[in-house]
């Protein structure tokens, strides 16, 4: 328990590295994903295509591989650098791997709640002389905003968890600084790991009663 | 009839638990060799299992081919053959830097022979035979930079280094945790550094000269070494921390390698060109 | 009614739509070009399209000695945790709903908290937790336990969602006619409950074969481990070999999805099913899609 206590302000630095790659990479992927859905419901097959093709390439790849990848190729082949800071430059090359892995889900979510709005719906506003833009404001959106919410939710709850992955380029995020603390402390690796188990209890408990929550209030009746 | 019927099916179901439970644990529990000494186990049953590095050119490789390659390969086999098991009883599998301890304490190697510093810390939880290796961490940098000349002008220089290895440890004391942040990136293995180091994502890689030796022959006039260790590191021969006999035996192993000229003889085949960093063999320190 | 090709969004074009489609389709087909082009240059320029870096991949041995020892290693953890964690599920998903308030209580604290910790975390606290324990604690069996333990909770939650599923006719038509608590559950529930559930735990064992990769941070001597680390050792071609396995990775979770898809459209046909395949997916939450 006293390592805990000890090593309070350095388990509060790793979670504070695990909330900002968390809400940065969330706005990221949904914005992202929002493009991608736009893509692939587009009536363009040039852009239908690719965004299928990205979706499934990305979603069906390991998380690990895809962060693995960007720590190593980004900045080797593509000589992408954020920083002259190297924990700087990781924990950006770690957040377009998120981002790139989490949008494709976000893409797929965004695509099923257009696709739950029905046929009808659109055709109705149509009949009566609204614009596509009109449309999408007024009488899509509006319903499938709703039945997004619950998944969108459960997948920021898994972008919490999968943050931990950037431990695979040394980002010293809350998994890779609890795996140091173990080394440091090996007497306290119980108490160190129920520490690190409640930050992330804490961190996702809220977000899972905050979705559910929305996601009933704002359900669409059909 | 049918309640015995429903009796059986449970007892299967709880047949197959126990099975399940069975495997799981089985599946922990081997490789436990229990106490007694790496002496016997090899004149008894003829295998030894041996920790080495699978992804480091020049000490510990996996080839296409099935086999291993390596000086530390090579010290494994001639060991082994000393203490009476063929090359065929070896079953290599890989300790990777940041499990070499657990890995020996566990059982689940008899002994480890990767690139493997002997230190006090680690000493208390195994123990050494050797040393067969003396050598330091050095710097590797790109062949045409001059402006790195020792370890003092890594002070604002960036460096990639491995998760669990000591080297990078070495460097965050010596520099601070400032520099540690900024100037410091901790990689899976050191094969992964290379790229970065080639494309000047890093200014140098440090570690162990071997280990970088290794990968420069690998990559012909890309790279070069600074050639100034500001370490000793004596690479030992890691087994279980009670097992006096087997440490006095696997030492005797070790002298004799070094007698017979098989030593040098490793070191140029593995090495090459940069066998010239390793010049003798350190001397056996029985403790 | 609706003609073809009208979507929510979109109706169906007319011949200036059309015309502004053509155009739009070549403009963003030159982009994407584009796009590929600058990506194949700078692969280019880093020497990264060498022959003797690809042709390893051309020769049996590279694959045979390095590439399928590892991908056996992913296949049977994978197997292995797919297996355990779908006990766990049953157990803890069927204890959820105990009528015990000593059973219930306790299960939900279990799956509820180790859904919540990511996988990483179980793999490097099953190393260290066990060795404190005196266990022998292989990378093997760290990997095993996280997937297990994580992906367990996760199937809990669809086990119990699947079982709430089924209409509550059901149940009470197993006691009018004298069943004893257990025998509605296992005769009445599981089996309505399970074809419901088959999608939802397809799709949770997708993401359980995708999670063995987080083994290469602890050293697993799987598939991404011989692709990023030993192939590489051997022919310096760390980029292209991340490529290849990023490949085969692709098509096994393709081959799985298709498997899911599949199963979700018999489950749909089938006149049997009185459970809803959706409500099942929906109560796994982040089961269907994520990871």
């Amino acid at each position: 328990m006293e390592a805990v206590v000890d090593e309070l302000p350095v388990i509060l630095g790793a979670f504070w590295l695990t909330v900002k790659l968390t809400v940065v990479s969330g706005l990221i992927s949904l914005v992202w994903g929002i493009a991608l859905a736009a893509m692939r419901v587009s009536p363009l097959p040039v852009l239908r295509g690719a965004g299928a093709l990205y979706v499934n390439v990305l979603r069906n790849t390991p998380l690990t591989l895809i962060i693995v990848f960007c720590g190593l190729g980004l900045g080797t082949v593509m000589d992408v650098q954020f920083s002259d800071d190297l924990s700087l430059n990781s924990f950006w090359l770690s957040i377009i791997g998120l981002s790139a892995y989490t949008s494709a889900f976000v893409c797929e979510v965004v695509r099923a709640g257009i696709n739950t709005v029905p046929l009808g719906q659109a055709e109705a506003a149509r009949a009566i002389g609204l614009t596509f833009l009109q449309t999408l404001r007024l009488v899509i959106l509006p319903q499938a905003v709703r039945t997004v919410i619950a998944p969108l939710g459960s997948l920021l709850n898994a972008l919490v968890k999968n943050t931990t992955v950037a431990a695979a380029i040394g980002v010293m995020e809350a998994a890779l600084r609890m795996k140091n603390l173990f080394d440091a402390h090996g007497d306290a690796i119980i108490p160190i790991f129920l520490g690190f188990a409640a930050g992330f209890v804490v961190l996702t408990l809220p977000l899972n009663l905050l979705s559910g929550r929305l996601a009933r209030r704002l359900a669409v009746v059909r | 009839m049918l309640h015995k019927k429903r009796k059986v099916m449970r007892m299967r179901f709880a047949a197959g638990l126990l099975a399940l439970a069975a495997l799981a644990t089985g599946l922990t529990a081997c490789g436990g060799s229990g106490a007694s000494s790496i002496v016997d186990k090899a004149k008894d049953d003829k295998k030894l299992v041996i920790g080495v590095k699978i992804d480091q050119p020049g000490w510990g490789l996996k080839k296409p081919d099935g086999g291993y390659a390596g000086f530390d390969v090579d010290v494994a086999k001639y060991v082994a053959k000393e203490l009476g098991v063929p090359e065929s009883g070896i079953t290599f599998k890989e300790a990777q830097s940041a499990n070499r301890e657990p890995f020996i304490q566990q059982g689940q190697v008899d002994m480890v022979i990767a690139t493997y510093s002997i230190t006090d810390e680690r000493k208390k939880k195994i123990s050494f035979a050797g040393p067969y290796l003396v050598t330091g961490q050095d710097i590797l940098v790109r062949a045409d930079d001059t402006s790195i000349t020792g370890v003092e002008s890594l002070k604002d220089k960036k460096v990639c280094g491995a998760q669990g290895s000591s080297s990078p440890k070495r460097l965050a004391e010596k520099f601070g945790p400032d520099w540690e942040s900024k100037n410091l990136t901790q990689q899976q293995g050191y094969g992964a550094c290379l790229p970065l180091l080639e494309n000047k994502q890093v200014d140098a890689i440090s570690t162990d000269a071997t280990i970088l030796a290794g990968f420069a022959a690998q990559f012909p006039g890309k790279f070069k070494l600074i050639g100034q260790p500001f370490s000793e590191e004596r690479y030992g021969i890691g087994l279980k921390l009670d097992d006096k006999a087997g440490r006095d035996a696997i030492n005797n192993a070790i002298e004799k390698f070094f007698k017979d000229g098989s030593w040098r003889k490793a070191i140029d085949t593995n090495l090459g060109e940069f066998g010239k960093y390793f010049t003798t063999p350190p001397s056996v320190d029985r403790y | 009614m609706t003609e073809r090709g009208a979507t929510v969004l979109y109706d169906v074009p007319g011949p200036r739509a059309r015309l502004r489609n053509n155009a739009l389709t070549l403009a963003f087909g030159v982009v994407l070009l584009l796009v590929a082009y600058f990506v194949w240059t700078k692969f280019d320029e880093k020497g990264q399209w060498k022959g003797e870096l690809w042709q390893p991949f051309l020769r049996a041995d590279t694959w045979t000695e390095l590439i399928l020892p590892g991908l056996l290693n992913t296949l049977v953890a994978a197997a292995l945790a797919a297996v355990l964690a779908l006990l766990f599920g049953a157990v803890f998903g069927i204890a959820r709903l105990s009528d015990h308030r000593w059973v219930r209580i306790p299960a939900a604290v279990v799956v509820e908290a180790f859904r919540a910790v990511p996988v990483l975390m179980l793999i490097f606290f099953a190393q260290y937790g066990g060795s404190l324990a005196g266990l022998v604690v292989t990378e093997f069996t760290a990997v095993v336990f996280g997937l297990t333990v994580y992906n367990g909770s996760v199937l809990a939650e669809i086990v119990r969602a699947g079982i709430l599923a089924v209409p509550r006719g059901q149940a009470e038509a197993g006691y009018a006619i004298g069943l004893r608590k257990n025998q509605v559950m296992r005769l009445i529930l599981l089996p309505q409950a399970v074809t419901a559930m088959m999608p939802a735990i397809v799709s949770q064992l997708v993401v359980l074969l995708k999670d063995t990769a987080l083994g290469f941070v602890v050293a697993y001597a799987d598939l991404l481990n011989a692709g990023a680390r030993v192939v590489p050792a051997n022919y310096a071609n760390l980029i292209p070999s991340v490529i290849v396995i990023a490949a085969v990775y692709i098509a096994i979770n393709l081959a799985l999805g298709y498997l899911a898809a599949w199963l979700e459209r018999r489950s749909r046909r089938s006149r049997k099913v009185t459970a809803d395949p959706a409500a099942a997916e929906r109560a796994g939450g982040e089961v269907a899609f994520v990871r």
